[in-house]
C-alpha cells in the first residue's frame, strides 16, 4: 500500500538534485527539466503534470478523468483534493477537485470526477473537451478531510451531488484495505439518472454487507420536499446516527442543515465537513467602489469606481511598484486575492481570485483585496 | 527656439478620435484572444527548445569528423560544414528565444493566458541582461517615453547621435565605430544599458550606490558565460581526454572549437538583433520629440507619437517571426502588450487608419530601413544635419 509521505530526504533525491544543479549550467536560463519535458512531460520537476489516460462519462453531465501523474507526485489520502490547471479558450484556469479513486489503486493513476455545473465554463470544458492524451498541470494532494488511520469508528457519510467524490474514495479505500466497518451512506441526487458514480455505488452496496447505501432522489416522488435532509429522515435511515462519526460533503445549504441538526443533537464534534469554495465573487449589480484591502501591507481603505487602485494605494501611504501609469508596461501587475475590480479602459470586470490586476488602470468594483 | 511641430495637420479632436479608433482595434483583438494564440506561442517555444538542444548536439557531432579520426569522411570540410549547420541553427534558436519569445513574454503579451510558466514577471531570457532590469529600461522608460529626447535612453543609446536634434560633440565623430562595435557586442551592450551606469559615467552617482544592481547583472553575465564558454565546451573536452589517447587530437582543440562555435552563434544573434532593433526608430523619416511636446500628453497624442517615432520593415512570414514581429514596430509600439502573432493582422488596419488621417506610416524594406539608418549614422557623426534642438530649459544643463 502506498503511504502518503513527504519526498524522502534520502540519497536518491539528493544525487538527482546535485546532478541537476550541474546540468542546469547547460540549460540556463531554463532548467534541465524544461528540456526533459520535450521528451516526456511527466518527467518534469519544474512543474507537475498529469496525462489524461481515460475519460469516462458517468452521467450526461459528469465525467471521470483518469490521470497519470508525473514523477514528483506523492500518494494521497482518501478524501483529499488536488488542484488541476485547465487550459480553456487559451487561458489557464485552476480548479480544485476531489480525488475519487482510493490510494490503493495499483497503476499509480488517480481519478477526478467533474460535474458540469450551471455557468461553470471550466467544468463544461472538462466534461466536453478534455481528451485522452492531454497533459494537465496539477498540484499535490491537499486537504484535511480524510479518515483517521486508527480504526475505531463507524462512519456515516452524508453527501449530495458531486460531493460523493471524497466519500467514494474513502469507502473504496476501506474496502481495498479489507477493513470496512459498519457504514451508512446517505446520498442525495435530483434523479436516479443523475447519480454520479451511481453504478459503482450500487455494486459496492451489493457486494459489501457492511456498506449500507441510501439513495434519495430529491426531485422525485409526489412530495419532493419530504426528501430533504432532516433529523427525522436520518432516524428512519440510520437510527444510531448520534453514535457515528459523520462525514458530510455537498452544497452549502445541505451542510448548514447537517451542522444545525448535529448541534441540536449535541454531537457537533463528531461532524467532519468538506466545503467546495466558489472561485468567483458575485459581481455587484451597482459596482460603485468599496472597501479595498492590500493584504501584504495590511492596509484597509476605501476606493471609488473611478480611481485607479494604484492611486488608492498611494493615497493610503503605500508605494507599490508602477511604471507607465497607462496600462502598457505591466510593472504594477498584482494578484486579486478576492473581490471584484474593473478595468477602466474596457469596463471588463475581473472577479476570479488569482486574476492579474494592473493597478494603474483598474478600480474597485465592490469590495476587493489585492496581494500588495 | 524652434517648435518642432508634428508633421500632421490634425486638430486636437481629430487626434483623440484617431486614438479612440486605435483603442477600438486593440479591444477587438484583446477580446478575441484564445486557443489559436496559445497554440502559437506553445509551438514557438517547443520549436525553439528543440532547436537549441539539437543544434548543440550537431556541433558535438561535427567533432567526430575532424581529420584526426582517420575515417573516410573525416575531413575539415565535412567537420566545418556540420559545425556551421549547428552554429547556424543555434544562432536561429537564440534569435527566436530573444526576439519572438522572451521580448514578447517580457512585454506581458502572454500574461493573459495566466499560464504560470509563461509570465512576464518570472521569465528569464538567454541574454546577459537580467530580464527584470531590461523590463524597466525597455517597457517603462523606452515604451512610455518613446523617442523623447533626454527621457528615452534608447535615443542613440547614450553613445550615438541619431537625430540632428541631439547636440553634436566631438565624441560623435567615432560613432561609425561605436555602431559596428555595438552590432558585434549587442548582448553585452544591452546588459550595461542602465540609467544608473549612464549616470555614473556622467559623474552623477557613486559606484556603491548601485553595487547590488551590478552584482545582479554580473551574476547573469556569469551564468551566460558559464553555459556557452565553460559548460558545453568543457563537457566535450572531458570526453575528448580519454579519446585523445587513441586519436591524435588535443582536448584543448575540442574545447576551443565548441566555445568558438557558441561564440559565432552569439555573434549571429547579436548582428541580427542589432539590425532589426536599429531599424525600429532610427531610419530616415522617424521622428523625435521634445519634453515640451509631450507635456500633458493625452492618450491620443501618445498614440500619434508612437506612430511617428516607429518604423516597420517589410518581409515574409518567416522574416516577421525571426524579427520577433519587431518588423511591425509601429503596431508593437501602439499596442506593446498585444500578442505578437496578431500584429500582422492589425497592420493593414492601422495603416489604413494612418492614411485616412494623413499620418506618415514609415514602412519599407530591410535594405532601405537599415541603409538609411547607417547613412544617418555617418552623416550625424559630423555637426549639423538638420534642425537642432537646444534642450529643454529644465534639463538643459544635463544634455
Amino acid at each position: 500500500m502506498r503511504q502518503p509521505t513527504q519526498p524522502e530526504p534520502g540519497a536518491s533525491s539528493s544525487i538527482w538534485s546535485r546532478l541537476s544543479t550541474i546540468t542546469d549550467y547547460f540549460a540556463w536560463p531554463l532548467r534541465t527539466s524544461h528540456y526533459l519535458e520535450l521528451v516526456n512531460p511527466l518527467w518534469t520537476t519544474h512543474k507537475l503534470q498529469a496525462r489524461v489516460v481515460k475519460v469516462w462519462d458517468e452521467t450526461k453531465d459528469a465525467r471521470t478523468l483518469t490521470l497519470r501523474p508525473g514523477l514528483n507526485w506523492r500518494g494521497h489520502r482518501a478524501g483529499q483534493h488536488v488542484r488541476v490547471g485547465i487550459p480553456a479558450n487559451g487561458k489557464h484556469y485552476t480548479r480544485t477537485y476531489t480525488i475519487s479513486s482510493p490510494p490503493e489503486r495499483e497503476d499509480d493513476c488517480f481519478t477526478i470526477t467533474v460535474k458540469a455545473i450551471d455557468k461553470g465554463t471550466i467544468s463544461h470544458h472538462i466534461v466536453r473537451n478534455i481528451k485522452v492524451g492531454d497533459y494537465l498541470p496539477i498540484g499535490l494532494p491537499q486537504g484535511d478531510f480524510y479518515l483517521p488511520d486508527a480504526q475505531p469508528i463507524q462512519p456515516l457519510f452524508i453527501t449530495a451531488g458531486s460531493g460523493i467524490t471524497p466519500a467514494f474514495s474513502m469507502i473504496n479505500s476501506l474496502i481495498a484495505q479489507g477493513r470496512l466497518p459498519d457504514t451508512h451512506h446517505v446520498h442525495y441526487a435530483p434523479h436516479e439518472f443523475d447519480v454520479v458514480l451511481g453504478k459503482e455505488l450500487k455494486a459496492m452496496d451489493r457486494y459489501n454487507d457492511r456498506y449500507n447505501l441510501h439513495l434519495i432522489y430529491s426531485r422525485e416522488g409526489e412530495d419532493p420536499s419530504r426528501n430533504r435532509f432532516s433529523a427525522a429522515q436520518l432516524d428512519a435511515l440510520c437510527p444510531d446516527w448520534k453514535d457515528r462519526d459523520v462525514y458530510a460533503c455537498g452544497p452549502p445549504s445541505l451542510l448548514e442543515a447537517i451542522e444545525q441538526c448535529m448541534a441540536e443533537a449535541g454531537c457537533s464534534r463528531r461532524l467532519h465537513v468538506e466545503r467546495f469554495r466558489a472561485p468567483f465573487t458575485e459581481v455587484p449589480a451597482d459596482a460603485v467602489g468599496g472597501r479595498v484591502r492590500f493584504a501584504q501591507s495590511d492596509v484597509d481603505t476605501e476606493g471609488d469606481s473611478d480611481t485607479p487602485l494604484l492611486k488608492v494605494a498611494e493615497a493610503a501611504g503605500m508605494n507599490p511598484p508602477h511604471g507607465c501609469r497607462m496600462g502598457i508596461c505591466h510593472t504594477c501587475n498584482t494578484t486579486l486575492v478576492s473581490g471584484c475590480v474593473r478595468d477602466l479602459r474596457t469596463g471588463e470586470v475581473l472577479n476570479e481570485a488569482g486574476s492579474i490586476v494592473q493597478t494603474c488602470i483598474c478600480a474597485a468594483a465592490g469590495d476587493c483585496e489585492l496581494d500588495l | 527656439m524652434k517648435t518642432h511641430q508634428y508633421p500632421v495637420d490634425l486638430t486636437d479632436e481629430q487626434i483623440e478620435e484617431f486614438g479612440n479608433e486605435l483603442e477600438a482595434i486593440r479591444n477587438e483583438v484583446f477580446d478575441s484572444r484564445g486557443d489559436r494564440d496559445r497554440a502559437y506561442i506553445l509551438k514557438v517555444i517547443k520549436t525553439q527548445r528543440t532547436m537549441a538542444v539539437s543544434s548543440r548536439f550537431v556541433i558535438y557531432l561535427s567533432l567526430f569528423f575532424i581529420p584526426a579520426w582517420g575515417h573516410a569522411l573525416a575531413t575539415w570540410p565535412v567537420a566545418l560544414t556540420l559545425m556551421g549547420l549547428g552554429v547556424f541553427a543555434l544562432g536561429i534558436a537564440k534569435i527566436l528565444e530573444n526576439m519572438e519569445i522572451a521580448h514578447n513574454v517580457l512585454h506581458a503579451q502572454w500574461d493573459w493566458m495566466k499560464d504560470p510558466e509563461i509570465q512576464s514577471n518570472t521569465w528569464e531570457w538567454d541574454t546577459m541582461s537580467p530580464s527584470d532590469r531590461w523590463m524597466h529600461s525597455h517597457n517603462v522608460v523606452h515604451h512610455t517615453w518613446t523617442n523623447v529626447l533626454e527621457k528615452d535612453l534608447d535615443v542613440g543609446y547614450g553613445i550615438m547621435r541619431v537625430t540632428p536634434m541631439q547636440k553634436w560633440k566631438p565624441a560623435f565623430l567615432l560613432q561609425p565605430i561605436y555602431f559596428i562595435l555595438l552590432m558585434l557586442l549587442f548582448e553585452e551592450g544591452v546588459a550595461v544599458h542602465e540609467q544608473a551606469i549612464d549616470d555614473h559615467l556622467k559623474g552623477k552617482n557613486k559606484l556603491k550606490d548601485f553595487t547590488p544592481l551590478l552584482k545582479r547583472i554580473g551574476y547573469k553575465i556569469w551564468r551566460q558565460v558559464a553555459k556557452d564558454y565553460i559548460a558545453w565546451p568543457l563537457a566535450a573536452a572531458l570526453v575528448a581526454i580519454p579519446i585523445s589517447f587513441y586519436v591524435p587530437f588535443s582536448p584543448l582543440l575540442v574545447f576551443g572549437m565548441v566555445a568558438g562555435a557558441n561564440a559565432v552563434a552569439n555573434l549571429i544573434r547579436n548582428i541580427w538583433a542589432f539590425t532589426i532593433i536599429f531599424c525600429g526608430h532610427f531610419p530616415a523619416g522617424a521622428h523625435n520629440f521634445t519634453l515640451e511636446q509631450v507635456e500633458g500628453e493625452t492618450r491620443g497624442r501618445w498614440y500619434l507619437r508612437q506612430m511617428l517615432g516607429s518604423c516597420n520593415i517589410e518581409g515574409s512570414k518567416l522574416f516577421h517571426i525571426l524579427s520577433g514581429n519587431l518588423s511591425h514596430q509601429i503596431e508593437h509600439h501602439l499596442f506593446p502588450d498585444m500578442c505578437s502573432n496578431r500584429y500582422k493582422e492589425v497592420a493593414p488596419r492601422v495603416r489604413a487608419l494612418a492614411d485616412r488621417y494623413g499620418i506618415p506610416y514609415n514602412s519599407a524594406s530591410l535594405f532601405r530601413q537599415f541603409g538609411t539608418t547607417w547613412l544617418n549614422n555617418l552623416r550625424l557623426a559630423f555637426p549639423g544635419g538638420g534642425e537642432p534642438y537646444e534642450g529643454s530649459q529644465s534639463q538643459a544643463s544635463h544634455s
